[in-house]
């Protein structure tokens, strides 16, 4: 990310040490991770040390220290979704992107993510594709699923 | 719209929102919260839309778009009134029929009712279905009465008069005394006395008192507090703003939990139109009253929903517990005293001033007043937000509301409480709602998650879901959770994997007896509720796992196996389309054969048989 755009989040939130969460949030925001480089220039501008900015990076799950892909997919591993079989859905989709959670494709397209609730569990087991849901997954629609972000990626 | 900066404006500006709506007016209103969101209602509604331009009649019929109403399983629900129909699933194929048959027709489009599963039987009303019938819906319902992004509508509906009745008519400590006498107790999970709370923090000295909403909702299962920001957040706000005036404090802060996008969304233009009606800042409704409100998104730790990991969070720290011998009531946030209450709570508080606190007292057990919000999930047939009287037992719930099991299994056990509950059998299914009566038999209210299991759930799998998440989500500080967490959940995957040993189950017991006492916190002391309730009431599951190497349930890959059976199977070929390990054989119109070593258990032929074929043994 630019320094100019760190400076503007950082100027938003008056340079506060206590909004760190929210800054990181921004800048993550922007480009789907957190790089170290962005990480050292907030730590010299607050000033803040950048072992506490490392430690709030790492403590949060909503943070990535590693770049991501085009696509998030984010399963849901909540009760709702587990007792209808998110485990087979999941485990689907680590056999049809060949990577396990955390991972990123090797063409860069899909990151595959699990996610502990999101509040949406009449429609369990759910499969978020960037910030489109798909309920009630089952391993069979999976590979259908992969196919059109794969396509549309394409075009 | 200008500032209300007095009582009597707030009541004009009331009757003037009113005076502008024409009962006669047709309105269609459609659900459009998170779920009905991912089941297309925003395409729902730009056709509707669409259809209204085109037939001649914008302007003419209003649509009202509210947050979700709880029958989550149907969305999106779209409402007709006068006519008070629901229809439900509602594609965006069906608008051209409502628009022409209902809205110009003055008829009903009866494929898109209500039908009753068992009698066949179309349902025209709302709160004629079961799944509405047998609800209270006193918070919850105003959900479906107002759009979450407009203010008037709140006002129109009563919203602020709680909040006009307290400043006009009471004194800060009799606002404290109605909420003691009316029994509330906290719905995010300890059910610890509201009015005791308010009491403490008001009467700790400090330079500043702050109020917190906890919306970090993170039980896996639960989502009451997602329905009501994204619904109707005002209603959290005025009790908000209730409790700061009760409190002495003039300074609220909503912590939103990091995966619920649209509710903070809601809640922050609610919060920016108080500003602008002035009734948030200084001297509120012409009063001395000064308050404001902020929002802070979290992180995606469960722990946050802890007060003091929550409150660490939001002075911008890693969210770690701490010891609680001094209460969050006398030094909480920047160490000054601060109330904390969950968002159902705080919506609890204009109902208790409104109806009085005789009224609220009349709902409920003993111990346990008013109503409760629950997110009924799992294997059952009406999923949904359910929101009931303390005191209705979970049967009521689950066949009443909830129309029994999904599909055709049955019944085994009721979990509550989430990671910190415990599984409730079916033997005991007849109790009462009540926090007391939940924590006897080892679980306990949590703040709503209500997932129905059946007899194809295996409950050594589900203590170790738990035990997965626990270990994931311990924020590290306690050894004894940190490392117990893990050593449990590895003794219950070896189980689960058929390497579990004679002596494990004893051991899991010591375990949760170490885990619970040395741990600062709720999050590791409750940690092995999940494991102790599915031992006490579970435990041949368990022993079949350990002696037998065998899951009744048929869930754990290691000890099932898939088969098909030569009665049943065509040899339609489906299943070896499906099946991603190319486990299968077999020519067209003959028996198929799954090959055991091949097979990765997935489950895809299980999915894809027509005809019941695929066997898990």
């Amino acid at each position: 990310m630019s320094l100019k755009g760190i400076d503007q989040i950082l100027k938003k939130f008056e340079y506060r040490e206590s909004a760190i969460i929210a800054i990181l949030q921004e800048v993550q925001e922007k480009q789907n991770y957190l790089p170290e480089k962005d990480l050292e220039y907030i730590s010299e501008k607050l000033p803040i040390p950048l072992t506490r900015i490392y430690r709030i990076a790492s403590f949060y799950n909503a943070f990535s220290l590693k770049p991501r892909g085009k696509h998030i997919i984010s399963v849901c591993l909540g009760t709702a979704c587990h007792v209808r079989g998110a485990p087979m859905v999941l485990d689907r989709l680590k056999l049809e992107l060949g990577i396990d959670i955390g991972e990123m494709t090797e063409d860069g397209l899909f990151s595959l993510e699990t996610v502990n609730c999101l509040g949406a569990c009449a429609m369990g087991p759910i499969v978020v594709f960037g910030k489109e849901y798909h309920g009630q997954m089952t391993p069979a629609r999976v590979e259908s699923a992969i196919k059109k972000y794969k396509k549309t990626s394409k075009e | 719209m200008k500032k209300i900066s007095s009582l009597q404006e707030l009541d004009k500006a009331r009757q003037e929102i009113l005076d502008r709506i024409d009962p006669e007016k047709p309105v269609v209103t459609i659900t459009s919260g998170t779920s009905a969101r991912a089941y297309g209602s925003e395409k729902v509604i730009d056709t509707l839309r669409k259809e209204l331009k085109k037939q001649g009649l914008t302007g003419k019929i209003d649509i009202r778009i509210t947050g979700g109403q709880g029958f989550d399983e149907r969305e999106p629900l779209v409402m007709v009134s006068p006519q008070d129909i629901l229809y439900q699933q509602v594609k965006p194929a069906d608008i051209a029929d409502i628009v022409s048959e209902t809205l110009i027709g003055n008829k009903v489009v009866d494929r898109l009712l209500y039908k009753d599963a068992e009698t066949g039987e179309t349902v025209l009303h709302k709160m004629d279905i079961p799944f509405y019938k047998a609800q209270s819906p006193y918070i919850f319902g105003n959900n479906s009465k107002i759009d979450p992004t407009s203010l008037d509508d709140y006002i129109a509906i009563g919203g602020y008069s709680a909040l006009a009745k307290v400043l006009r008519e009471n004194s800060p400590e009799e606002v404290v005394e109605m909420i003691k006498k009316s029994g509330l107790r906290g719905r995010g999970g300890g059910g610890f006395p509201t009015g005791r709370k308010w009491e403490s923090c008001r009467n700790a000295p400090g330079k500043k008192h702050y109020v917190i909403c906890n919306a970090d909702e993170g039980d896996p299962g639960a989502y009451m507090d997602r329905g009501l920001l994204e619904g109707n957040p005002h209603s959290v706000l005025e009790g908000m703003m209730i409790g700061a005036y009760a409190i002495g404090s003039d300074e609220g802060y909503v912590y939103v939990r990091y995966e619920y996008p649209l509710a903070s969304e809601n809640v922050e233009r609610a919060i920016e139109q108080l500003r602008t009606y002035g009734l948030l800042g200084k001297n509120i409704l012409g009063t001395h009253f000064n308050f404001d409100i902020t929002v802070s998104r979290g992180g995606g730790a469960f722990i946050c929903g802890e007060s003091t990991a929550l409150m660490a969070s939001l002075e911008g720290k890693a969210g770690e517990p701490r010891a609680k011998h001094i209460h969050t009531v006398e030094s909480g946030l920047w160490d000054q005293p601060t109330d904390l209450n969950n968002v159902e709570t705080w919506a609890n508080v204009p109902l208790i001033i409104n109806k009085g606190v005789d009224w609220y007292t009349s709902i409920g057990t003993e111990g346990s007043k008013g109503t409760k919000i629950f997110s009924l999930v799992g294997k059952v047939k009406n999923t949904g937000l359910v929101e009931v009287p303390m005191g209705i037992t979970i049967r009521e719930v689950v066949e009443n509301i909830g129309g029994g099991i999904s599909g055709n299994g049955k019944l085994k056990a009721v979990q509550t409480g989430g990671p910190s509950g415990g599984a409730i059998p079916t033997s005991l299914i007849d109790m009462p709602i009540d926090y007391d009566r939940l924590t006897e038999v080892g679980s306990m209210m949590g703040s709503g998650g209500m997932i129905v299991m059946d007899d194809k759930t295996c409950m050594v799998d589900i203590a170790k879901y738990f035990m997965n998440f626990l270990k994931d989500e311990s924020c590290g500080k306690c050894t004894t959770c940190r490392e117990g967490t893990r050593r449990m959940y590895e003794v219950l995957n070896a189980i689960t994997e058929g390497k579990g040993k004679e002596g494990d189950i004893e051991l899991l017991e010591d375990l949760s007896w170490i885990v619970a006492e040395g741990s600062l916190c709720a999050l590791g002391q409750t940690a092995p509720n999940p494991v102790l309730s599915t031992i006490k009431y579970f435990r041949d599951e368990y022993e079949a796992h350990i002696k037998e190497k065998r899951c009744p349930a048929g869930v754990c890959k290691a000890l099932i196996t898939y088969s098909i059976d030569e009665a049943k199977c065509t040899g339609c070929g489906v299943c070896k389309t499906v099946c991603p390990a190319d486990a299968i054989t077999g020519k067209k119109k003959e028996l198929h054969t799954i090959d055991p070593d091949t097979c990765i258990r997935c489950g895809a032929c299980l999915a894809a048989c027509n005809f019941d074929a695929v066997k898990v043994v």
